[in-house]
């Protein structure tokens, strides 16, 4: 397979990056997106040409590292599945493939396809996590029963890997598919009740902060999400929010 | 675990309600102008006393003026909060990508959100020249019918839609609100929290109707007048 790749490449955080093109043949239809990439890099360090910068780490679609904006589309063209494990046989022999980073001021370009997305790290920081005392008496997380129903869509809600392609399908570059998940996965269960009011407060007052754009309810995110998270959860947060923003005394 | 709270004033979330409830609070009017507008299929004598009496009621009846108040602000907010909201919104990703395809995953009229508001704010303040401004500072002819004083505000109504320009100027605009209602509608109710596996496919299917239903209910109005121009017949 001969492809036209047409890449992204930025020396450093603060350089001017352009969109580089890079011709590649001998691309199998096996290889993954990623794989296809090595081959590139390969090439590349052989020309004595510095090879592309681009994040991964377990390339089974389950660490939320890897990224790239692909013809136009969050992790390419595949649905429910991210660039580690979209494969080039979803391309054709002479095409041209655009890879970019993923866009959003709250996700800076590191170096080339790299973004950094210690926002959400700080999102999660900000309440993303439920207070339990681990020193001698831990409690059964079993103990306290929960609905089946809750418990599987609270499952759902946190099989959300952080990997940011709904910020980067965004028209807004809105981070709100990520932050409901992350809401919703403990607004669901009892043991998430005691500080549910707060951390929607605080979680959302983080996303805020970080410079992430406003819902404009298109449902891109849904439909490029890798992990299938719902709309539902979105609209969950925005009446947590608002029952939480009508009734704090603080 | 801190508490950060803005009320309902500040954060994101709360811009977008605001955009859902006065967006809402809008359609109603909406509903309101279209039940008046419906009048004007009667034509003749009759169909010029009972709009120019329904004119009358509209502009002097205290609790209809309170209302229109509270139109006039519910516009001023969602056009300022949605400028609010885009300038943030391109604000989030100063660098655009090179090669996009968001058609791909969202709707045209979801994504056009801020042209189509802005081609309805022009309109609207087109229309409220050619009308409004008319009836409240301009100069609109009166006739006493039983020592009332009504303004004959079907005369100029009737008279604007002889015209084919006004007339297709006011199908475009009509046509752009229903793009605008087609995602809005059904995106307030989203924006509220109210999404449900049960309702939200009913709501979806409901409001989609009514976002066409309504400004093909002005649009037949307007064509309507355009076709008979029951202007020429007094």
């Amino acid at each position: 397979m001969d492809l036209t790749l047409k890449i992204w490449r930025q020396a450093g955080p603060e350089a001017k990056g352009e969109m580089k093109t890079y011709p590649i043949s001998g691309v199998e239809d096996d290889m993954s997106f990623l794989e296809m990439l090595d081959f590139l890099n390969e090439e590349l360090i052989e020309n004595g040409v510095e090879p592309v910068v681009f994040d991964h780490d377990c390339r089974e679609g389950i660490c939320g590292m890897c990224s790239l904006f692909i013809n136009g589309e969050a992790h390419g063209p595949g649905r429910k599945v991210t660039t580690c494990q979209l494969h080039m046989r979803e391309f054709s022999s002479g095409d041209t493939i655009y890879i970019e980073p993923f866009r959003a001021k709250a996700f800076p370009v590191i170096k080339d396809l790299m973004v950094d997305r210690t926002s959400f790290d700080r999102i999660q920081r900000a309440g993303g996590y439920i207070s339990v005392n681990t020193s001698g008496n831990t409690i059964d997380a079993n103990s306290i029963p929960v609905r089946k129903n809750d418990a599987d869509r609270a499952f759902d809600a946190a099989t959300c890997i952080g990997c940011g392609a709904c910020v980067a399908t965004c028209k807004n570059s809105s981070a709100m598919l990520f932050v409901s998940a992350k809401v919703s996965q403990f607004s669901l269960l009892p043991q998430g009740q005691p500080e549910a009011r707060d951390r929607v407060l605080s979680m959302v007052n983080q996303m805020d902060l970080e410079g992430f754009g406003n819902c404009t309810n298109t449902g891109a995110c849904e439909v490029e999400c890798p992990k299938g998270i719902s709309l539902e959860n979105i609209a969950r947060m925005n009446r947590d929010y608002l029952f939480a923003s009508l009734s704090s005394n603080k | 675990m801190a508490t950060i709270s803005k009320g309902l004033f500040g954060s994101s979330l709360a811009r977008k309600y605001w955009m859902a409830a006065s967006g809402l609070f809008l359609c109603t009017f909406l509903v309101g102008h279209l039940l008046g507008n419906l009048q004007l299929f009667v034509t003749g004598e009759e169909g010029r006393q009972a709009f120019n009496a329904y004119g009358l009621f509209m502009t002097t009846f205290p609790l209809v003026k309170i209302l229109s108040y509270v139109t006039y602000l519910a516009v001023l907010l969602h056009t300022v909060d949605g400028l609010m909201l885009a300038r943030q919104n391109r604000a989030a990703r100063p660098i655009k990508y090179a090669y996009e395809k968001q058609s791909a995953n969202a709707s045209w009229a979801s994504r056009k959100m801020a042209l189509l508001g802005t081609l309805t704010l022009f309109f609207i303040v087109i229309h409220m020249r050619s009308f409004w401004y008319e009836m409240h500072f301009g100069y609109v002819p009166t006739y006493k019918v039983d020592g009332v004083e009504y303004k004959d505000l079907w005369t100029i109504t009737v008279t604007a839609f002889e015209n084919w320009w006004y007339t297709a100027f006011y199908v475009v605009a009509l046509l752009g609100l229903a793009f605008h209602l087609s995602h809005g509608v059904q995106s307030a109710f989203q924006t509220l929290g109210v999404n449900h596996p049960r309702y939200t496919p009913i709501i979806k299917k409901a409001m989609g109707a009514f976002a066409w239903a309504v400004p093909a209910g002005f649009i037949a109005v307007a064509v309507f007048l355009f076709v008979v121009q029951p202007g020429q017949s007094i």
